[in-house]
């Protein structure tokens, strides 16, 4: 079976300003991917070049096998959109919604089952336009899924959110894993990624800078842990064991860079607990997703 | 669903949440009555004024439900981004489209009958059988073009917010110079030959004759139709169905 997504040297221009400067990319279907960039990156011109709205410069693209520029009535049944920004009719309820929108596609989900799925049960009879900011983002996850769709496209679904609405969105968006679709989103946020995605690629000024799981991202597995303490008192770093690659100091703190960091600390508590010291505010860090991005994208 | 079952299908929603939108019902249905009430009254019951003040202020009527709404409505639903997430769906634009066309004719109909009622029962309005033929053809035909016209305005209102001022500042004035309050057989010729060029005038003589059992104003009739026709080529060419801040 081919790739939900295929994208090679895609490349999308506005006058002088290329906002897309060759991505390739594959999603395999059952995935959730996360794409991950600061604002301007290039990642809304994308995922629209993907649904269909924009036309591209160059580059090929096929979304669920067929070229989106000339996806027709039966493509767009089997695709969901959730768009940045946009309001469904703000004087029809949300179930008025769900059957509205259940009646564009061919073989629908039940309205009753989809809005139970988003979580809007409560809220079935309220009018679009009472709803809070993360009611109707998962309104519009619902209009999304309603023609049960084999992909969904979620653009920015959490921007502006409160962190605890933040959370159950993503468990929205890891019950769509669930349901075996395939999801392409696109985030600034990088503990969303983390959280949601299978697989992770970082665009920024238009390029794929990394790809991959978002645990192996950027050569996150090999890359050294950081063992962080606080030097006991009146010792000196000298009397330490051997232990780390490389140690710097950030205040009282002393950090150490550690490749094989299991010999490491057992090296270090057991020196600790043989001379009686405490070695306060220990802690082991790999590096995160954001010192990857970062680092990657130079902010 | 074929692609006109999906069009019913959209527009029993679109009725439902018109009927539910305040500005619609007042402005669309309430606001024309309202003034068939209160011309009426001032002008008394003469059967020769109520022969052109109901149908002008059924033309009024007409255009505010069709032309008005319209031209605010899309505006509403593109800037909010609407219009731009029915594309990504399987709903024909077509069929969205003429969908939004037929609610508003209807509504048109609706306030017709509602107006005419009136002013036979209030104020002794003549509305003999032989004007319900010709009276369906001149709502049907003006109804559709000024709905057009309406998707055309849309085009070139760039938000929202400016769209009620932009949609009133065009059909305000020509309410009033094309006589659909009082005759304006006293205004100057200039003003005349200008209301002659637009067709809320041509909607409302073609609805005097219709009334009137006078059969249909093809003239008259002939040139809102011509309109509407300029309107579909206007909208075809330069409707967006994206928000402007794409």
């Amino acid at each position: 079976m081919t790739a939900a997504i295929e994208i090679s040297g895609l490349r999308k221009s506005y006058g002088d300003h290329e906002a897309v400067r060759g991505i390739d990319l594959a999603v395999a279907h059952g995935e959730v991917f996360a794409f991950l960039g600061p604002n301007g990156a290039g990642k809304t011109t994308t995922v629209e070049i993907l649904e269909g709205y924009r036309e591209r410069s160059g580059g090929s693209v096929t979304v669920l096998g067929v070229d989106p520029t000339k996806g027709d009535r039966e493509w767009r049944s089997r695709i969901g959109v959730v768009l940045q920004e946009s309001e469904p009719d703000p004087f029809l309820t949300v179930s008025e919604t769900m059957r509205l929108f259940a009646g564009y596609y061919p073989a629908p989900r039940t309205v009753q089952e989809t809005i139970d799925h988003v979580g809007l049960a409560p809220q079935a009879g309220q009018r679009v336009r009472s709803l809070s900011g993360g009611q109707r983002r998962r309104l519009d996850v619902g209009l999304a899924l309603i023609g049960d769709p084999d992909l969904i496209f979620l653009d920015e679904p959490t921007t502006g959110f409160d962190p605890s609405a933040r959370r159950n969105a993503w468990a929205l968006i890891s019950g769509l894993r669930d349901l075996g679709k395939t999801v392409f989103l696109t985030t600034h946020y990088m503990d969303e990624a983390q959280a949601v995605a299978d697989r992770v690629a970082i665009i920024s000024a238009g390029e794929i800078l990394a790809e991959g799981p978002p645990g192996e991202l950027g050569g996150r597995a090999e890359a050294p842990s950081t063992i962080r303490f606080e030097l006991p008192p009146g010792v000196a770093d000298v009397e330490l064991p051997a232990v780390g690659a490389a140690r710097s100091r950030a205040g009282r703190a002393l950090l150490v860079q550690s490749i094989d960091p299991i010999r490491d600390l057992n090296t270090l508590t057991g020196w600790a607990l043989e001379r009686g010291h405490d070695l306060r505010g220990l802690t082991v860090e790999r590096p995160s997703l954001e010192d990857v991005y970062l680092e990657l994208t130079g902010e | 669903m074929s692609g006109v079952g999906i069009m019913f299908h959209q527009m029993r929603f679109d009725v439902r949440a018109q009927l539910r939108n305040p500005p619609v019902v007042f402005f669309g249905l309430a606001l024309p009555v309202l003034f068939l009430l209160i011309f009426g009254t001032i002008f008394g019951q003469a059967a020769a004024s109520a022969a052109t003040f109901i149908p002008g202020i059924t033309a009024l009527g007409i255009v505010s439900t069709t032309f008005v709404n319209l031209a605010i409505g899309l505006t509403i639903q593109r800037e909010s981004g609407l219009l731009k997430r029915l594309r990504a769906t399987p709903l024909p634009l077509g069929a969205f489209m003429f969908g939004r066309v037929g609610v508003q004719v209807g509504f048109a109909f609706l306030i017709t009958a509602v107006l005419v009622l009136v002013g036979v029962l209030a104020f002794g309005a003549s509305f003999p059988a032989a004007a319900i033929g010709p009276t369906v053809i001149v709502v049907s035909v003006g109804a559709a073009s000024f709905a057009c016209l309406g998707i055309a305005l849309s085009a070139v209102i760039p938000n929202g917010d400016a769209a009620p001022a932009i949609a009133n500042l065009v059909a305000l004035p020509l309410y009033f110079i094309s006589g659909v309050f009082f005759p304006v057989s006293s205004a100057p010729a200039w003003l005349t030959a200008i209301a002659d060029v637009f067709p809320v005038k041509h909607l409302a003589q073609a609805l005097v004759a219709g009334f009137d059992g006078a059969g249909v104003a093809w003239g008259e009739l002939g040139l809102v139709a011509i309109w509407g026709v300029a309107a579909v080529l206007f909208a075809l060419r330069f409707f967006r169905w994206s928000p402007g801040r794409d």
